[in-house]
């Protein structure tokens, strides 16, 4: 518990600085390009209606598909442009989140405009005021109140918005909320949620205090303010670690406590070579590996029979050896993607139940399982029923279910063990099934491929003697119960571990 | 009086969605004279008003401020010189009396301290106690707001005053007392104004030379005295008769009959 605490804690600083740094520069191009566009729209009235209406669609998208379209979205700018942009962290998230945060300012600074007296306006214009006066002296004294409302509203969904950019590889807060979701870790949430909710409440306080300064002419308010949230956000900045110049490093993870604990195993070993690692967490599996053929993640593990359905679009299962070979092939012809080896474990989906389930309906195989399928509810992860996999195994088993539920993976093993389900697309190096007691169904007709854990490495990263002889060692060190007991370190309700303790208890430093 | 008039507007037209408001209309003005621009509800005098400062842009035609077309000063510095009273009388809410009335003064350049005793000689002027200085727009009743209006105006000491229904928002004895004590500015200061109104008694009773538009058109220009002898245009006369009748029915009130 303490261990957790001090771990997210430790976290801080940095997603903090990352998190203020993303937040004030989206607001920053929202409130360049929104303020601009506002005053434009204001003299052409045909032009509002369309303006403001193309930006409340833009909030109608749920922020976290924003993040997520953007990064295809780059990438093809990318391909068609030459413009090495970087598809994934903060280049994403910023263009995402400014689009965000756009509405409130744009419509506030809209209603601020069109609030003003008209008979105002023709004194100022009548008085001899320039244009450029005019807005100076009379529109943004007078709209402030209204533009600063905005530009609040919009820095406090800015804020917690930039969580999600964790889910696009750009460290945030988000950082601690997601791995503390997947892990259950709600310390680590907690911390992740309370930062987030401390940083929006002093930048809408501040805000506050400029805006009270404006609407009653109080240059004194509106100084300090400013000030204060200026000084605010240039000690978010300043590096409180060391900052020795390192090479840079980035290791990607997907969105499960494996893939942290490795992570982290990773992340050791690097900085042990004399490399400065970065997490990019949270990714989704199709997300991860491209970011790494693209080179904006350098190394992640990732599963043979994943790569095999996902990434080659095979439907084949050949059996472990020939597919790793096969991958590393293709995947260097296609991406020059290096597979630097197997892991020594393999994280296979495989259809698990409980064992006294199992035990009084007589299944032990999925042929079994076919037969009383349609009286069964199937549990599965977010991504499962969408997989090649599950239609390869489906039909090879001619498996139907009365009713099928999707969960993300911890809520997935709590629905299994108070029988919410009956059957789950279980991980086979997931320390709950021996903790709950679940059974894994044989796969007869080897319908599922093998899921060998690889390590990739980016086609940049691929002929990096030293990058490579860090990570080597790794090799083959891993074999599946000492796995299965470090995800379950992570993932129990006791006594829990955070990844980066587990991560050190799989493979102590200096081993 | 051989030299060029001190306005000159030559043939201004000005259409509005294919329609005249304004068609040919020429007008000289003397340095000095108190212009009434009279007509009825879209007869286009506001509009010929503000032609003069560029509040309004001809689309044939020029004016000519002291042999000069406006249209070759650029329109805040143009207005800089030319003061304007209009019945929203818009004053700036967020500034005080002080800083209202001084701000042709500050787009100017003038010292801050200048401004200061500038701004006490102008509230005398217009006759409101000093100590409003400090007050809020919105403290002020109709006719002290467009004191302060008028204040702002004579500021930069413009030779031209530009009034659009100046008075029109007050109640008729402020309307009065406002209208008479402007007048005596017009002489202390030897102001050359522009006033319009659709109120002819006001007009008769203050201008020097009234000019009634009917159409975008100039249908009578006349002295007070002479235009209440006026022999022609039907509608002309249709406008005096407003006043003249109203003058002899108060005249026979008083009478007793």
């Amino acid at each position: 518990m303490s261990g957790a605490f001090q771990d997210a804690v430790a976290a801080l600083p940095d997603l903090v600085r990352a998190h203020v740094l993303l937040s004030a520069a989206s607001l920053a191009i929202a409130i360049a390009v929104g303020l601009p566009l506002a005053l434009w729209a204001a003299g052409h009235r045909r032009a509002r209606v369309p303006l403001l209406g193309a930006v409340s669609l833009i909030q109608t998208i749920p922020a976290l598909a924003l993040l997520a379209l953007f990064y295809p979205m780059l990438l093809i700018v990318d391909r068609v442009a030459h413009l090495a942009l970087p598809a994934l962290g903060f280049l994403p998230a910023l263009i995402a989140l400014s689009l965000y945060a756009l509405l409130p300012i744009v419509r506030n600074a809209v209603a601020a405009r069109e609030g003003l007296d008209p008979n105002v306006l023709e004194a100022a214009d009548g008085v001899g005021m320039t244009r450029g006066q005019r807005l100076r002296l009379v529109e943004l004294p007078l709209g402030a109140p209204v533009l600063l409302a905005g530009i609040r509203t919009a820095s406090v969904w800015t804020i917690g918005a930039a969580t999600l950019a964790t889910t696009v590889g750009q460290p945030s807060l988000g950082n601690l909320i997601f791995s503390g979701l997947q892990t259950e870790d709600w310390v680590r949430v907690l911390v992740g949620c309370a930062a987030a909710a401390a940083l929006a409440i002093v930048a809408d306080g501040l805000l506050a205090l400029i805006e009270s300064g404006l609407a009653r002419a109080s240059s004194r308010r509106t100084v300090a303010g400013a000030a204060l949230l200026a000084a605010m956000l240039i000690a978010s900045q300043v590096s409180w670690g060391t900052g020795a110049a390192r090479e840079r490093v980035i290791v990607g993870a997907k969105n499960f406590s494996e893939q942290y604990i490795l992570a982290a195993a990773l992340s050791d070993r690097l900085d042990a070579a004399g490399y400065g690692s970065e997490a990019r967490e949270d990714l989704g599996s199709a997300t991860a590996y491209r970011a790494l053929a693209a080179g904006d993640i350098d190394v992640y593990v990732d599963y043979g029979g994943t790569l095999w359905a996902n990434v080659l679009k095979r439907t084949d299962t050949p059996p472990a050896p020939a597919l790793r070979v096969a991958l590393t092939r293709e995947l260097a012809r296609r991406d020059g993607v290096l597979v630097l080896g197997p892991l020594g474990f393999e994280n296979a989906y495989a259809l698990a139940m409980r064992r006294s389930r199992a035990q009084a309906l007589g299944v032990r195989s999925l042929d079994d399982l076919a037969r009383v399928a349609p009286q069964l509810r199937l549990g599965s992860d977010i991504e499962f029923l969408s997989r090649p996999e599950w239609r390869s195994v489906a039909a090879a088993y001619g498996l139907r279910f009365a009713a099928t539920r999707s969960f993300s993976p911890t809520f997935m093993y709590r629905a299994v063990a108070d029988g919410s389900v009956d059957v789950i697309s279980a991980f086979s190096s997931d320390g709950r099934i021996a903790a709950l007691d679940l059974v894994t169904l044989a796969d007869p007709r080897r319908a599922l491929p093998s899921y060998e854990a690889l390590l990739l490495v980016s086609p940049r990263r691929a002929h990096d003697a030293r990058f490579l002889a860090a990570l080597r060692p790794l090799l083959g060190t891993i074999p599946i119960e000492r796995m299965r007991q470090a995800n379950l370190m992570v993932d129990r309700d006791t006594d829990k571990k955070s990844p980066a303790e587990a991560a050190r208890w799989l493979l102590p430093p200096g081993r | 009086m051989g030299a060029a008039p001190f306005l000159e507007l030559d043939a201004i037209v000005k259409r509005h969605a294919g329609r005249a408001a304004l068609d040919g209309v020429t007008l000289g003005v003397e340095a000095g004279s108190f212009v009434a621009l009279v007509g009825p509800s879209g007869s286009g005098k506001t509009t010929l008003l503000k032609t003069i400062n560029r509040l309004a842009e001809q689309d044939e035609g020029s004016v000519r401020l002291i042999g000069r077309d406006v249209r070759e000063t650029s329109p805040a510095q143009l207005r800089r010189g030319i003061g304007y009273v209009f019945q929203g009388i818009g004053l700036f809410p967020h500034m005080d009396v002080a800083a209202n009335v001084a701000i042709a003064l500050r787009l100017a350049g003038v010292p801050a301290a200048e401004q200061e005793g500038r701004v006490g000689e102008l509230l005398d002027l217009v006759a409101l106690p000093r100590e409003f200085a400090r007050r809020r727009p919105l403290a002020l009743s109709g006719g002290q707001a467009q004191r302060v209006g008028l204040a702002r105006a004579l500021a930069a000491r413009p030779p031209l005053m530009l009034m659009d229904e100046p008075f029109g928002a007050l109640d008729p004895v402020t309307r009065d007392a406002l209208g008479r004590a402007y007048r005596a500015l017009h002489e202390r200061l030897r102001l050359t104004t522009i006033m319009v109104t659709h109120d002819m008694t006001e007009a008769l009773l203050l201008a020097d030379r009234i000019v009634v538009l009917i159409g975008g058109r100039v249908r009578a220009d006349a002295p007070p005295a002479a235009l209440m002898h006026f022999g022609g245009d039907a509608e002309v006369r249709a406008l005096l008769d407003v006043p003249r009748r109203q003058a002899e029915r108060l005249a026979a009130l008083g009478a007793g009959r």
